[in-house]
């Protein structure tokens, strides 16, 4: 039985320290079921997605063939796996109990999803400036911008997690009761990033293809 | 803070323990309390629509009022009313069952009641805000995007709200139950309601996500000029049904396993006999569930998807009878030979099972395609779908109040009041519906608001409305039962059913800690095994030790009132700026409570061994 002082020393930290406690543990599963919860999620969004892509009924619209550019979504599309991949290094240094080399990789990891982000907003300002292209034009682009408006929101939830999360204990140290947080909230960095490769594929390489 | 310190605080301190506790017993109670209002709320718009159908040509309500009172019966019963009193069974009851102290996540738990508590409160607003929403519980487009007034804003945004409780619910219950099973307490030794609590858990997570997105769409549509469903914009109003059936046809699963559950319980207690067949009980479940997500369209047959997908969902809706017929041949084995007290709860159970019979024959007659082009939206609709949900879901719910209430409260609701509810509801059900099948097939529609004289619609209606009325009585005396008995009733043992599983095995009242130590189970019906092969009380499995208990939160109720402004600001963003000023009030509470959440640590307190020693058998 451990005792709160237990809990919070960052010494003596098992191997997996994210999943050491009862709590931890539970968040865990929790957490990949909240994922599994997600999916369901954005397959609906996929589905509305497809049924509704290049449908314009009477009004004017740019078709996907013309209106998506693949250099700007190809280096998003590696920048997010960039950042995938810098919060699998930050989780490899938690296990090995290095927690600033943990909060470097973590802010890496923010740093290139902020890139996405923003070049995301890039991206929408010019299809809504130079196409016409916006939520309320038509059917396609109401089911465009949900499904990848809703991934942009997960992108600027996922930012929003980390970066409280690496204030708030920037000065403490990895202990049983933080590391689960860090753990899930790269878990949760993943699922976006998969969920990204997705939309790369369905959205803009079929859209590409017609 | 022992027990009979709790019971000595004044009304503003329980108050306040409520608004913030994080025990999910006593969040079962809040459960029962805030479904048990909706219910009544539920029950009077039922009154409302049958009296209006009492007699042709009717002029009780007027036709605008009639359709918002249909609409929200639908949504009030089934998603303010049955789901959280599912979830006040399912807290109660399955961390006791299993042998565990709390569940997986305390703080979610209390958060999941008050998501449901504000955007059920959100939902009802509209009678006072403009008009409640009026096209029908399935919100199809284009009513429900047309529609003039700001219902069906206050149906989305609401039920949206709602769903982010349920579907924490739901992922709270499964990690519960997977994680935090007693020692001996494998999957094949837990009792039937912890098994569908389980399924359905499962089935709430990946069926809400669809309504999720369903109801996003139709916020998008009627409030920020999306085109989802609009036509002439290349919108598509189908999608919509499927999205709304992909996770409403889970939905009936979710409601009516928990209630099967509930009755194996009531069923092995009452018979003195262990469930019979329990592994095709658990395997009969689990294929329900999986059927479940494959039948959405049924609902769907006179949309026109062909004859080939009309088909394939005709065949797997009949392939569900199979299951569920496994069920009920079960519950018949069970009492087949069994010592049978008919006690109330056991009472609801025996109506149930022809009940339900009944209204799976006539599923499996609405999953004839062909056929339903014939029962489509007629009242032979409305019968099957009342056979099912009050037959299995509401009979089920007011068994496990029976059953139930001396765990949950500690005294044993009145034994003769109780039979005359069962009797009054039960004729009174019947009387309602079963005459409703032969109107449908006489080509009455549902949802209208009136019916003509001259088309012989006059006998079947009245009688209708007849065995509303006795349901209403009945469930008059049962709610004067819960005050009589709260007020004048006598605590009761802590074992009055002569019970088998590990909720008997707890003193009354259950300590907050659930367990001193925590039970080692032998077997299935565990407590059943100690009192036939042990010497009646339950094997602890560890020493006395100290208790990790989680801390009470206001933050739950703090989040869930600001995901309500937030929803009243977004309905209200185009009448005035009022609007904007409730967004971001609203965001800004749920946000920041949400940071307090996860930057001010909680780690709980510890019940020390010593103070659990010193309670000893005495204090409880």
């Amino acid at each position: 039985m451990s005792t709160h002082e237990d809990v919070l020393s960052s010494e003596n930290l098992p191997h997996e320290p994210e999943r050491a406690t009862l709590e931890g543990k539970n968040k865990f599963m929790g957490f990949w079921f909240f994922l599994g919860g997600e999916t369901v999620l954005f397959a609906s969004l996929f589905g509305t997605y497809l049924a509704l892509k290049n449908s314009f009924g009477e009004a004017e619209g740019t078709p996907s063939q013309d209106l998506f550019g693949l250099p700007l979504v190809f280096i998003m599309t590696m920048i997010l796996l960039t950042s995938s991949l810098t919060s699998v290094y930050a989780i490899y240094h938690m296990k090995n109990h290095a927690f600033k080399k943990m909060m470097v990789w973590f802010g890496i990891t923010v740093l290139l999803g902020a890139a996405f982000l923003g070049l995301e907003v890039y991206e929408f300002n010019h299809y809504v400036h130079d196409y016409g292209h916006t939520f309320t034009a038509h059917a396609f682009g109401s089911a465009f911008y949900a499904l990848v408006g809703f991934h942009g929101a997960h992108v600027a939830f996922g930012l929003g997690w980390f970066i409280v999360l690496m204030i708030r204990n920037a000065r403490r140290g990895l202990n049983l009761y933080n590391a689960p947080k860090f753990y899930l909230a790269s878990l949760y960095w993943h699922f976006i990033d998969v969920v990204w490769v997705f939309i790369f594929t369905v959205v803009y390489l079929m859209g590409k293809v017609g | 803070m022992s027990t009979a310190a709790l019971e000595k605080q004044g009304f503003g301190a329980t108050l306040w323990d409520y608004l913030t506790t994080v025990d999910h017993k006593k969040i079962g109670i809040l459960y029962l309390l805030g479904g048990g209002f909706f219910f009544l709320l539920g029950g009077l718009e039922a009154m409302l629509i049958r009296l209006q159908l009492m007699l042709p040509d009717n002029e009780l309500i007027g036709a605008q009022f009639y359709n918002e009172v249909m609409t929200m019966h639908g949504t009030t019963m089934i998603f303010l009313a049955a789901m959280p009193l599912i979830f006040a069974f399912m807290n109660a009851i399955v961390p006791l069952q299993i042998g565990a102290r709390d569940v997986a996540f305390p703080f979610v738990n209390a958060l999941g009641f008050w998501l449901f508590l504000f955007g059920g409160l959100l939902l009802n607003l509209s009678w006072f805000m403009g008009g409640a929403p009026d096209g029908g519980w399935t919100a199809y487009a284009p009513f429900s995007i047309w529609s003039p007034t700001h219902g069906f804003d206050f149906y989305a945004i609401g039920l949206q709200i709602t769903g982010f409780g349920t579907l924490m619910g739901g992922i709270n219950f499964i990690v519960t139950i997977v994680n935090m099973r007693a020692p001996g307490m494998t999957y094949m030794r837990m009792p039937l309601f912890t098994w569908t609590a389980l399924i359905a858990s499962v089935l709430i997570l990946f069926a809400f996500p669809a309504l999720t997105v369903g109801l996003f769409l139709m916020t998008f549509d009627r409030l920020f000029g999306a085109n989802f469903f609009v036509p002439e914009m290349g919108g598509n109003e189908i999608i919509w049904e499927h999205l709304f059936w992909i996770f409403g046809h889970p939905e009936v699963y979710i409601l009516v396993l928990p209630a099967f559950g509930i009755f194996s319980e009531v069923i092995t207690t009452f018979s003195k006999k262990r469930l019979f067949g329990y592994s095709a009980m658990v395997f009969a479940t689990v294929l329900i569930a999986f059927f479940g997500f494959m039948v959405w369209a049924h609902h769907m047959f006179t949309v026109g998807m062909g004859p080939i997908a009309n088909s394939i969902f005709a065949i797997a809706t009949m392939a569900i009878a199979v299951p569920t017929g496994i069920k009920i041949f079960n519950w018949l084995f069970t009492m087949w030979g069994g010592n049978i007290r008919l006690t109330t709860p056991m009472l609801w159970a025996a109506g149930f099972i022809p009940t339900f019979t009944i209204g799976g024959m006539t599923g499996v007659m609405v999953a004839v395609a062909a056929a339903d082009l014939q029962y489509h939206d007629t009242y032979f609709v409305v019968a099957h779908f009342h056979y099912v949900i009050v037959g299995g879901v509401v009979f089920g719910l007011i068994a496990a109040t029976h059953y139930w209430w001396p765990t949950m409260f500690g005294k044993i609701l009145n034994e003769k009041l109780g039979k005359w509810t069962f009797w009054l509801f039960f004729i009174g059900f019947h009387l309602t519906f079963f005459i409703q099948h032969f109107l449908g097939l006489m080509g009455m529609p549902r949802r209208y608001w009136k019916f003509l004289p001259g088309q012989e619609l006059e006998v079947g209606n009245f009688i209708s409305t007849i065995g509303a009325l006795l349901m209403a009585v009945g469930t008059i005396i049962l709610l004067y039962n819960i005050v009589k008995t709260t007020v004048s009733g006598e605590k009761c043992d802590s074992d009055p059913w002569d019970g088998r599983t590990l909720e008997w095995s707890l003193p009354n009242p259950t300590p907050h800690y659930n367990f001193k130590q925590l039970p080692l189970v032998r077997g299935l019906d565990p407590l059943w095994i100690e009192k036939t092969q042990g010497n009646g009380k339950m094997i602890p499995a560890e020493p006395v030790n100290d208790i990790h208990m989680p801390n009470n939160s206001f933050l739950p109720f703090m989040m869930s009132l600001g995901l309500f402004i937030a929803g009243l600001g977004f309905i209200f963003r185009t009448d005035s700026t009022m609007g904007y000023i409730g967004i971001v009030a609203g965001l800004v509470i749920f946000f920041g409570s949400m940071i307090i959440r996860s930057v001010k640590d909680d780690l709980g307190y510890h019940i020390h061994k010593e103070d659990l020693e010193e309670e000893g058998a005495g204090a409880e």
